[in-house]
């Protein structure tokens, strides 16, 4: 185990370098130059381009500045913003519980729904229950993510009025969010759980089981619903990072300040170390949340390993 | 002698028969067994429907898309305007109608992008293996650290929000998945013995992968990208929804939404009915594409 876990490691640990160098050049890939971005192209005199350059550096070799920009985000320094002059890693450790709060409660609902849904399917397979559950989540999987919530807010803010249309603290203000971000995976689990439940089904062992005469429900629960499942955990950890960039889209709609609105309003203005300590951020997180899903699935899965 | 000639036509009988059989390639037994599949039909049928839609918009919309009139301003769906109007008076049915033109575009011409370099890079690095394939398999685990719609955002934040950066952006996040397919597929390939035999005769490498692997990639290939023209269609409509895609007055499915939000507790068929095209056109390509997938490979079932 610990050999795999050092293999694993190594290879997260440059993806996440990887990953920080394509974020650092963002702002040199960006037609024109970084200098003139910071103070904006209004006011770009040659003087003020040369003391911005001179202050962040911008004068040095591309690489001195890359090691500089890593080496400052480890100590936590991920610049300030251009829009309000605050430290960037500020921001986004403001905004960083709103946003993991909305795909934990979307994971919750996914999950339950999910699971639900494809095991129905799968246990009365062919009936109508079978193709209800599977046009839900054909549905699921169809319907953009940003129409489902404008449909939740029309019905249960504006003609119902039980639900908060815009982000309120507390669980109110988040069950919308987290039903329209979470039934894209909802979706995706139900099918994957309905076709794993489906070739468990088949197996010999199966058979085996209700020849020496087991209950039905035994069966199932024991023999075919466990086994089942174990794929499905997998894809529940990968489904997390879909959630985080769905964050980006429902935070927008329901206007909470999390950081995938945070990203999305520093592009709009060009607040561009902000939009790079985001996407950073966001990127690491997804990284790390990939590497315990391996390292969980090898701990209940041995063949993992080894394979 | 009877017997003889009896034995003789039925050895032709089957021979007729055996060639009947060889002369039908892969793709025509695909398409035969497409036809047949229900769902996949009706999907096609949608389909083209809104590609005549979108072809034909200046024809059949019953009003111009962009031009404003306030007299006109966010009227209920009726007579005059089937599904009403925006608060600058334009008729939604038109501003659907054109839209779809921009929607199908955003989804063939980013697929072609990540098809096209996806398929380019995989080729290479299946077939040569190499520093050229650590470097792709590098590439591919950097885009994908990306969780979702992010590397998109990334793209567009460099290259500024409009629809070319759009499609540029979805082509370019939607590459790695075409990457990992066509090299594990010419991985398998490359040691083949047909490729060695062509390999022996004295084939160029150009004219190996082109002639003889890339035929037999196609399928995964295809069917991949019928799986990434609707997720491109959404994440299309999703960045002009954030306001980094396709900007207005264009008439945009994505952007119309935006738009509608606004006015949610004013005018209810802004945020509806273009939601709802959106959804149908993605409904039609996914049941033409689980038809394709299975009509081109019955085994693999996803």
């Amino acid at each position: 185990m610990t050999r795999f876990l050092q293999q694993r490691l190594a290879l997260a640990i440059p993806t996440i370098l990887l990953t920080s160098v394509v974020v650092f050049l963002m702002l040199h890939l960006i037609p024109g130059d970084p200098a003139s971005i910071y103070v904006g192209e209004n006011q770009a005199t040659p003087e003020r381009l040369e003391a911005i350059r001179e202050q962040m550096g911008l004068n040095r070799p591309l690489y001195v500045q890359y090691a500089d920009y890593v080496w400052s985000a480890v100590r936590g320094d991920l610049g300030r913003s251009l829009q309000n002059d605050q430290p960037v890693t500020k921001i986004i450790r403001e905004r960083l519980p709103n946003t993991f709060k909305l795909a934990a409660a979307a994971m919750v609902i996914a999950v339950i729904l999910g699971v639900a849904l494809g095991l129905l399917a799968a246990l009365k397979h062919n009936t109508w229950l079978d193709t209800l559950s599977m046009s839900v989540a054909l549905l699921g999987v169809s319907m953009p993510i940003f129409w489902l919530a404008l449909l939740l807010i029309l019905f249960f803010s504006v003609r119902l009025q039980w639900l908060p249309a815009t982000s309120q603290p507390g669980l109110k203000g988040l069950i919308l969010p987290a039903v329209s971000l979470a039934m894209l995976s909802a979706a995706t689990l139900a099918r994957l759980v309905r076709s794993s439940v489906l070739e468990v089904l088949r197996q010999d062992y199966l058979t085996t089981a209700r020849a020496k005469g087991l209950p039905g429900r035994t069966v199932i629960l024991r023999h075919a619903v466990r086994n089942a499942l174990i794929p499905v955990i997998t894809v529940i950890g990968l489904q997390f990072g879909s959630l985080l960039s769905g964050a980006v889209i429902t935070e927008t709609i329901f206007a909470r300040p999390g950081l995938g609105k945070l990203v999305v309003d520093s592009i709009q203005n060009k607040d561009f170390p902000t939009v790079q300590g985001a996407i950073l951020i966001l990127a690491t997180i997804y990284i790390v949340m990939n590497l315990l899903v391996v390292l969980s699935y090898a701990l209940i899965d041995p063949r993992i390993r080894l394979g | 002698m009877a017997e003889a000639l009896t034995r003789e036509a039925a050895h032709a009988a089957a021979l007729e028969q055996l060639k009947g059989r060889a002369a039908r390639s892969l793709w025509r037994d695909a398409f035969s067994r497409l036809r047949r599949n229900r769902g996949a039909v009706a999907g096609a049928v949608i389909f083209l429907l809104i590609v005549v839609m979108a072809i034909t918009a200046p024809v059949i919309a019953p009003h111009d898309p962009i031009k404003l009139n306030a007299r006109n301003s966010l009227r209920e769906p009726g007579r005059e305007f089937w599904l009403g109007t925006d608060q600058f008076g334009r008729d939604i049915l038109s501003r659907i109608i054109y839209g779809a033109r921009i929607s199908l575009m955003m989804g063939f011409v980013s697929v072609a992008i990540s098809v096209t370099a996806g398929s380019l890079i995989g080729l290479l690095a299946g077939y040569y293996r190499g520093p050229i394939d650590m470097i792709a398999g590098r590439l591919v685990d950097v885009m994908l650290a990306f969780p979702g719609i992010l590397l998109a955002l990334v793209i567009i934040a460099v290259l500024g929000p409009n629809l070319r950066s759009a499609m540029i952006a979805i082509g370019i996040s939607a590459m790695p998945i075409f990457i990992r397919v066509v090299r594990g597929s010419v991985l398998s390939l490359r040691n083949s013995e047909y490729v060695e035999a062509a390999r022996v005769i004295g084939g160029r490498d150009a004219r190996i992968i082109l002639r003889h692997v890339l035929p037999n990639v196609l399928a995964p290939i295809i069917v991949l990208a019928s799986l990434g023209v609707p997720a491109a269609i959404i994440s299309g409509a999703a960045l002009s929804f954030l306001g980094l895609g396709v900007q207005p007055p264009t008439a945009d499915w994505g952007e119309m939404l935006s738009n509608g939000r606004s006015f949610l507790n004013r005018a209810w068929w802004l945020s509806t009915f273009p939601g709802l095209a959106i959804m149908v056109l993605v409904i039609s390509i996914n049941l033409l594409g689980d038809g394709l997938r299975d009509a081109l490979d019955p085994r693999m079932r996803l």
